[in-house]
């Protein structure tokens, strides 16, 4: 059992905010104080460039870069230049499609789903007008999940890329991703994985998996925004041209060319996000110091309890009530998600209305927007409680009328 | 339930949502037509106004969104209606005054459009609150521009 008492204290946001309803870890999740504080202490005592000085602070800031790098590694069964540093998850994407897009052409067939974030399906959007290469979907069954059998029906001999989520931002499902690897693989296909919302509520291994590439966000575990990890094959790495071109990623420069550095320094052109690494090393670290099985029994224990009060609730919809991961999206019947939303600010609870950068799972809804809580390690039974509250109050108030 | 609340979903707000003045579009190319939407919630918007010798005679609006939004657009509609161009702009920029917490002169601004004073407490609303009007004021002003 998780003491949530005791987790709260180690978030300086509940000092400021004693109230904090907090169920948007989906969106973003809260800071622990060792993570702001390793962040801190780069800016604060060290405060210099990696890879370049000759002097004993950068070696130091260098050193600390690499071990959250090395940290990532191990956190995603991944070799050490197997993990590019990025932005976050949307820049990890865009910079697979974007590069390897080149290996691409037109009969090509490409595989995402509605079930997609817009940074996991927009890419392979552009990349299918850039080359010709067909976008095709995978059909979602009738709860709006991706299934084994689904996806052998689009699988086809010209299928060159998936690109798919493992955990869906708005559902909560979880993709069996490793059955659609292994098939993907027999037809020679890479496999892309947006891991985002998979990363904070289970361990990923990436060899077991055997995914091509991978992506995930520090500020979704815990860790800094800006900063996000790419996980890919190092062989397909090497294989890929940098889509950056500048300072660190490059080896030779001559006047008519340049060659570029192996992976992962040919994709980290400029000055990487330094704090954000060591922030996200830090993250990981207090995530593995709870472990995957205490954070999914806690979750998926006040998602069953909070599932079961809203069932009691007349003139509401829950649309994924079988989620794995503790994610619940749902609407006031007849009430606009964003009037409902107002009710819960009141109450300083915080969740997500709007189609959470998914539209097209929105509308295969048949929804303008949704409403979505999602519960993590911070949360506790009277979170819950409060939320059903506010439920129940948007419910009655807008019948009022 | 708190006073903000009340004061954000008035019943004369409500009112509008749910029996809206002036909605529905026209196929007529007399109107002038703006459609906006938020893409980050949703909200979807068309306005159509039409002038008559610099005085606004008629406004049209369709939409989906939100009830601030949707009845903000009723509201505006008869709000702006018969006032000349210029008169609708500075009606526009009072309502955009009392949104975010500023003056604005109840001369100018009255009626049924006072009812979404209590949306200044709720900032993350002003932009349902303000969708139609601003179709408005960009179809006034294009107009200007002619």
């Amino acid at each position: 059992m998780l003491d949530v008492k005791l987790i709260r204290q180690q978030f300086p946001i509940y000092d400021h905010n004693p109230n904090l309803v907090y169920l948007d870890t989906a969106a973003s999740s809260l800071k622990p104080k060792n993570v702001i504080d390793v962040v801190d202490h780069y800016y604060s005592k060290l405060g210099v460039n990696v890879h370049r000085g000759v002097y004993g602070l950068s070696y130091e800031a260098t050193d600390l870069y690499e071990a959250a790098r090395t940290t990532v590694a191990r956190f995603l069964n991944a070799k050490f230049e197997e993990i590019v540093f990025t932005r976050g998850t949307t820049a990890s994407l865009n910079l697979v499609a974007s590069s390897y897009q080149k290996q691409l052409k037109a009969g090509d067939e490409i595989i995402t789903s509605e079930l997609e974030h817009h940074s996991s399906v927009l890419p392979w959007m552009q990349v299918s007008k850039n080359t010709g290469a067909k976008l095709v979907y995978v059909p979602l069954n009738a709860e709006g999940r991706i299934t084994v059998e689904a996806f052998k029906s689009v699988l086809t001999d010209q299928t060159k890329v998936v690109a798919l989520t493992y955990v869906s931002n708005v559902m909560g499902y979880v993709t069996p991703i490793k059955e659609i690897i292994d098939l993907a693989h027999q037809k020679g296909a890479i496999v892309v994985v947006d891991a985002a919302q998979a990363a904070p509520h289970m361990k990923i291994d990436v060899t077991a998996l055997n995914a091509d590439f991978l992506a995930f966000s520090g500020h979704k575990i815990l860790g800094p925004t800006g900063i996000g990890v790419l996980y890919g094959k190092k062989h397909l790495l090497n294989k890929m041209e940098p889509t950056e071109f500048g300072g660190d990623m490059v080896d030779q420069v001559e006047l008519n060319g340049a060659t570029w550095k192996d992976t992962p320094y040919r994709f980290e052109a400029g000055t990487p996000i330094i704090s954000g690494a060591i922030g996200l090393g830090r993250a990981i670290e207090f995530i593995e110091s709870i472990g995957f099985d205490e954070i999914h029994a806690h979750v998926h224990a006040l998602h069953q309890y909070t599932l079961e009060k809203m069932k009691a609730i007349d003139g509401i919809t829950v649309f994924n009530p079988t989620s794995e991961t503790g994610i619940i999206t749902f609407n006031v019947d007849f009430v606009h998600p964003h009037d409902a939303a107002s009710i819960f600010d009141q109450n300083k609870v915080c969740l997500r209305a709007g189609h959470h950068c998914a539209q097209l799972i929105t509308k295969w809804l048949k929804q303008l927007a949704t409403l979505r809580a999602t519960f993590y390690i911070y949360n506790d039974y009277e979170d819950a409680d409060r939320f059903v509250e506010s439920i129940q109050e948007a419910v009655r108030f807008f019948k009022a009328f | 339930m708190s006073s903000h609340l009340e004061n954000l979903y008035r019943q004369v707000i409500m009112d509008h949502y749910k029996n809206p003045y002036n909605k529905g579009l026209v196929q007529d190319p007399t109107y002038f037509t703006v459609h906006l939407h938020n893409p980050s919630c949703g909200d979807d918007m068309t306005v159509q106004l039409k002038e008559t010798n610099g005085v606004i005679t008629d406004i049209k609006h369709q939409g989906t969104g939100c009830s601030i939004c949707c009845s903000s657009a009723s509201v505006m509609s008869i709000t702006l209606k018969n006032h000349t161009k210029a008169e609708g702009l500075d009606i526009i920029q009072a309502y955009y005054h009392m949104l975010t917490n500023e003056h604005y002169d109840q001369k100018i601004l009255n009626g049924d459009a006072l009812a979404y004073h209590g949306v200044a407490q709720f900032p993350a609303r002003i932009k349902c609150a303000t969708l139609a009007w601003k179709a408005a004021e960009q179809a006034l002003l294009h107009n200007k521009e002619e």
